[in-house]
């Protein structure tokens, strides 16, 4: 089909070209439902992309029709269109759900500057995807990453002017680190097309500089992911944003650096250089756990809702993670498995919040008693996606935990150690969770809550759906889980 | 309506019939009460509809989704669970009429609510009895726990929260920490967790490891309340009396003795843990939990309290009839599921409506209550006695084959300790029978009848059934007797 060649561009291209467009939509709700379609259709092409690569294609695409290594590449294999999927549906999903959140928080006359910004990180994280190229990452890295900037501190919460102030730093020193590790390697193999530049690598002689650039390259990306320790941007970037802005960010935004890190380390460093894969093992798998057991802790004591999720994010990425650190092919799975289960199960359960925060300015826990009578539709999607997030059976993330546990074993006695870790971190998260469900529905109601009543049917339609898909992905798993099989396959047939 | 058919509409009518609680109960009282009923009721005849079925040595089986390669959410029907199933669909009726009476009596709020998780947990036991391999069993009783939860923390004050927190903790993080990995553990070894007549595991395993999944599988159910995981039965007694008669006395704690049994017969093979020495803990653990429960039980002053403690020890009668492996005592293993629950759940509804017609809840208080309400106490009377295990009692059957499995057995410690259990339960029974009907009620005490109608309708209903067990236990048997003929 022709048009599908070019979708891979158009992914890219459409939300970008629409941003600026969007700015000039001034009349009240115009420009949400311009941005609004703009990501539904990246979301229709995302979706046909990922049956393409279901049916075994990979599909490449050169700009301008220059050829690879020479021209700018793009590439979707089954990996990055899982990641598409992910990113372009929590846009479409949360725009859908936006309005009345966005009305909210946001002056009428700014907001089509911030729908612009919106589809400018969508962009952005699209093409960070897509590329083929380390370059055009980093371009697209930026991209997103000023333009979410803008969306974080948008809203009417000064706080998040410092919170994202720390963002800016450390995404700054994250994307300079990412810069420079692959400024040494242009320098050593001439290239920029990481194909180009795992072919090429091997024929380098001075080796020390590639070393060099993999350790820049790996903490630069482990700063923009949020690895712990370098999570600490996270917890007050997300709890001072919009709420909406909380919801797209948490379910996509970290990832993607998770996604060009694996694929950096897998494809273009393991193949060549001798005993990366121990090292790059070695290094994130005790920072995996670390995170996982700290944050998780550190949520345990959270007393605000937001910043307890975001705690829990910090966590969740240590089991994308973990998985990865296995360097085997069940581990590669769980981690890509993860990463379309997490952002269900946290896109649900920060949409639920932005439904509660759209009655209840204080979103502390012990100012939410009685949420659950007067916001019952809220809570119980709230409640699903909780049950999905601990890794309840018959939920999303029970598949995923399944897979890693599975993928644990295989390290035979030390493995039993690490399905420990899962599990003691698994009721840990039961902890968590159960100490808002006993917030919202059995604590006293605050004095001066009587008028409440349930979010917007717009908001609690799509949480509602999110809801729903947590528990129908945990029953039906089988097309994310080819994919990530498919993902875990390619991955491992590049770093051999 | 084929049998496959009728195994995934048995799962989904409760589901639906919750939903069409949830709805009705926006609209009136009655016809939130008549949509139970329906539901109940259709229960019974899908369920009961597989019996003939199962009589014959059908064994229909259903596979709704292949999660992962060698992962299926799928459905067996075969008689332990069949059993349990139409135990649990039947009971439910009773415990629905049981239900209007005693919370309309006691005027209890969020009653839509109530009724709405009753079928949710209804629909998960349900779930859990036709499970037709591990991962299945294991995503049903994850949410047996959690669709109880809010049964438990029903009233909602913070002494029921904090037990209703006890109740969710130890249930989930047992489940969590322990049955899951025992679950991973045998898919690991075996490939499957089918449940397969002989098991899966013969020949894959050795000693030591036979008995540390085997405490991984019996201490990770927690629903099973062998001691020392048993704290949550009596935290969860704060609930309603129906949901510690029908859930804490058949659904819940049963699914727990019955995932057990099931473990023991269909994943290990009763033959291959009957030669592995290390399996023999089991059988110790099950006497130590069923006289120490009985010595607890000794010493409470709340109905309920004493109550959930029998059932403790009660429930662990099951577990060491299971653990005896020997044909006769795992038939004994179904029978007492069957009999004890007609018993307790006599008990708990005797319990409840003395509640609702005087408020009272300690044993010291009941002096000559009989006399005020005749039917509630001679139903409790014929419940106390099937606990004991008198004949003409259901008691008396099931602890028959139990012992008549330990004699072939020549399990002296079996012997033992169902000899001294049945004194201590005599011992903690026979002297609240007595002051119900032989002591003088206290001057000035507040004057009260028999409960609501309903509800002496209900446990009227069971206690004849505990009676009626007795003399009509055939088919039981005859049923369960497929599960240890088809070991050969």
């Amino acid at each position: 089909m022709d048009l599908l060649a070019h979708l891979p561009a158009l992914q890219v291209v459409v939300p970008m070209l629409s941003a600026p467009l969007i700015v000039l939509l001034q009349p009240r709700g115009l420009a949400w439902a311009g941005a609004t379609a703009v990501a539904v259709l990246s979301f229709a092409i995302a979706v046909t992309l990922a049956l393409a690569v279901l049916d075994g294609q990979t599909v490449e695409y050169a700009m301008g029709g220059w050829p690879a290594p020479y021209g700018i590449a793009l590439s979707v294999d089954a990996f990055s269109s899982l990641v598409l999927l992910v990113i372009t549906g929590a846009a479409a999903a949360t725009l859908l759900a936006a309005k009345p959140s966005i009305d909210q928080q946001i002056e009428a006359e700014r907001q089509p500057l911030f729908y612009s910004a919106w589809l400018l990180v969508l962009s952005g994280l699209v093409g960070i995807v897509v590329s083929a190229d380390a370059f055009n990452i980093f371009v697209f890295m930026e991209i997103s990453s000023l333009a979410s900037y803008i969306l974080i501190a948008g809203g009417p919460d000064r706080r998040a002017l410092p919170a994202v102030f720390k963002y800016l730093m450390m995404g700054t020193i994250g994307a300079t680190f990412y810069l420079i590790g692959v400024g040494l390697i242009y320098m050593m193999t001439g290239t920029l097309n990481l194909a180009d530049m795992e072919a090429r690598i091997g024929d380098v002689t001075d080796i020390n500089p590639i070393l060099v650039a993999a350790g820049f390259i790996t903490i630069g990306l482990a700063l923009k992911a949020a690895v712990f320790p370098l999570h600490v941007w996270v917890p007050n970037a997300y709890t001072h944003a919009p709420h909406m802005v909380t919801v797209f960010l948490a379910a996509c935004a970290t990832k993607v650096a998770l996604y060009v890190l694996i694929r950096f380390d897998y494809m273009v460093f393991q193949t060549k250089l001798d005993d990366h894969e121990i090292q790059f093992a070695m290094f994130l798998m005790p920072l995996a756990i670390l995170g996982i057991l700290i944050a998780s802790a550190v949520a345990m004591f959270e007393g605000h809702l937001k910043k307890l999720l975001a705690s829990s994010s910090v966590a969740q990425i240590g089991y994308i993670l973990l998985g990865a650190s296995f360097l085997s092919l069940a581990g590669l799975t769980a981690s890509a498995m993860h990463i379309f289960n997490h952002a269900l199960a946290k896109g649900g359960l920060f949409l639920a919040v932005a439904c509660l925060a759209y009655q209840y300015r204080d979103l502390r826990l012990n100012q939410l008693g009685g949420a659950s009578a007067r916001m019952p539709w809220t809570c119980a999607a709230f409640v699903v996606c909780g049950l999905s997030l601990i890794g309840v059976p018959g939920t999303a993330g029970f598949i995923s935990k399944w897979v890693l546990i599975n993928a644990a074993l295989e390290n035979g006695a030390w493995g039993w150690a690490l399905v420990a870790i899962i599990l003691v971190s698994s009721l840990m998260a039961v902890v968590y969770i159960w100490r808002i469900v006993e917030a919202l529905y059995f604590q006293e109601p605050v004095e001066g809550n009587e008028q409440i009543s349930e979010a917007p049917i717009q908001i609690l339609l799509v949480t509602g759906i999110v809801a729903v898909l947590n528990i129908y992905f945990g029953l039906f798993p089988q097309v994310p889980l080819e994919l990530a099989n498919s993902a875990a396959v390619l991955l491992l047939e590049g770093s051999r | 309506m084929t049998p496959e058919t009728a195994i995934l509409v048995a799962i989904v009518i409760p589901l639906v019939g919750a939903l069409a609680i949830a709805l009705a109960g926006r609209i009136s009282a009655n016809l939130r009460e008549a949509a139970t009923a329906v539901t109940s009721v259709s229960l019974i005849w899908v369920v009961w509809s597989l019996l003939p079925l199962l009589m014959d040595g059908g064994r229909p089986s259903v596979e709704v989704s292949q999660v992962m390669p060698g992962l299926s959410i799928a459905f067996t029907v075969e008689p332990l669970g069949m059993l349990f199933a139409a135990l649990a669909s039947g009971l439910w009726l009773i415990n629905s009429i049981y239900s209007v009476g005693y919370m309309r009596g006691n005027k209890e709020k969020n009653q839509t609510r109530f009724f709405a998780c009753f079928a949710l947990a209804l629909s998960a036991t349900i779930g859990v009895a036709f499970a037709g391999n591990l991962f299945t069993l294991f995503l049903f009783y994850e949410l047996l726990t959690l669709s109880t939860y809010p049964l438990v923390a029903h009233k909602g004050d913070a002494a029921t929260v904090r037990s209703a927190r006890i109740y969710l903790g130890v249930l989930l993080s047992t489940s969590i920490g322990l049955f899951l990995p025992a679950i991973i553990w045998t898919y690991t070894i075996a490939g499957t967790g089918d449940f397969t007549t002989g098991g899966i595991l013969a020949g894959k395993m050795n000693d030591p490891e036979i008995g540390l999944l085997l405490a991984l599988f019996v201490f990770g159910i927690g629903k099973a309340a062998v001691m020392p995981v048993h704290k949550w039965l009596p935290a969860a007694m704060v609930a309603p009396t129906p949901v510690s008669a029908l859930l804490h006395a058949v659904a819940v704690v049963k699914a727990g003795v019955f995932t057990i049994t099931k473990i023991i017969v269909y994943i290990f093979g009763i033959d291959f843990l009957f030669d592995a020495s290390s399996s023999q803990w089991l059988l110790y653990a099950a006497a130590f939990t069923i006289i120490t429960a009985s010595l607890v039980a000794l010493r409470q002053t709340n109905i309920k309290r004493l109550l959930a403690y029998s059932t403790i020890a009660q429930l662990s009668y099951v577990v060491m009839a299971a653990a005896i492996l020997k044909p006769l005592a795992e038939v004994g293993a179904a029978v007492h599921m069957v009999a004890h629950a007609f018993g307790k759940i006599t008990l708990f509804f005797a319990a409840g409506a003395i509640y609702v017609a005087s408020k009272k809840t300690e044993i010291h208080q009941l002096r000559g209550i009989g006399r005020r309400m005749p039917w509630t106490m001679t139903a409790f009377t014929i419940g106390a006695l099937s606990m004991i295990g008198v004949p003409p009692t259901g008691g008396f059957v099931s602890k028959w084959y139990i012992l008549a499995g330990a004699f072939e057995a020549n399990n002296l410690v079996a012997i033992f300790t169902i000899i001294a259990s049945t004194v201590l339960n005599a011992a903690y029974f026979l002297p609240i029978l007595y002051i119900v009907w032989f002591e003088r009620e206290k001057e000035g005490g507040r004057e009260h009848g028999e409960a609501p109608f309903l509800a002496v309708l209900a446990l009227c209903l069971t206690a004849s059934l505990t009676i009626a067990f007795f003399l009509f236990n055939g088919p039981v048997i005859e049923l369960e007797s497929q599960v240890v003929k088809g070991l050969g």
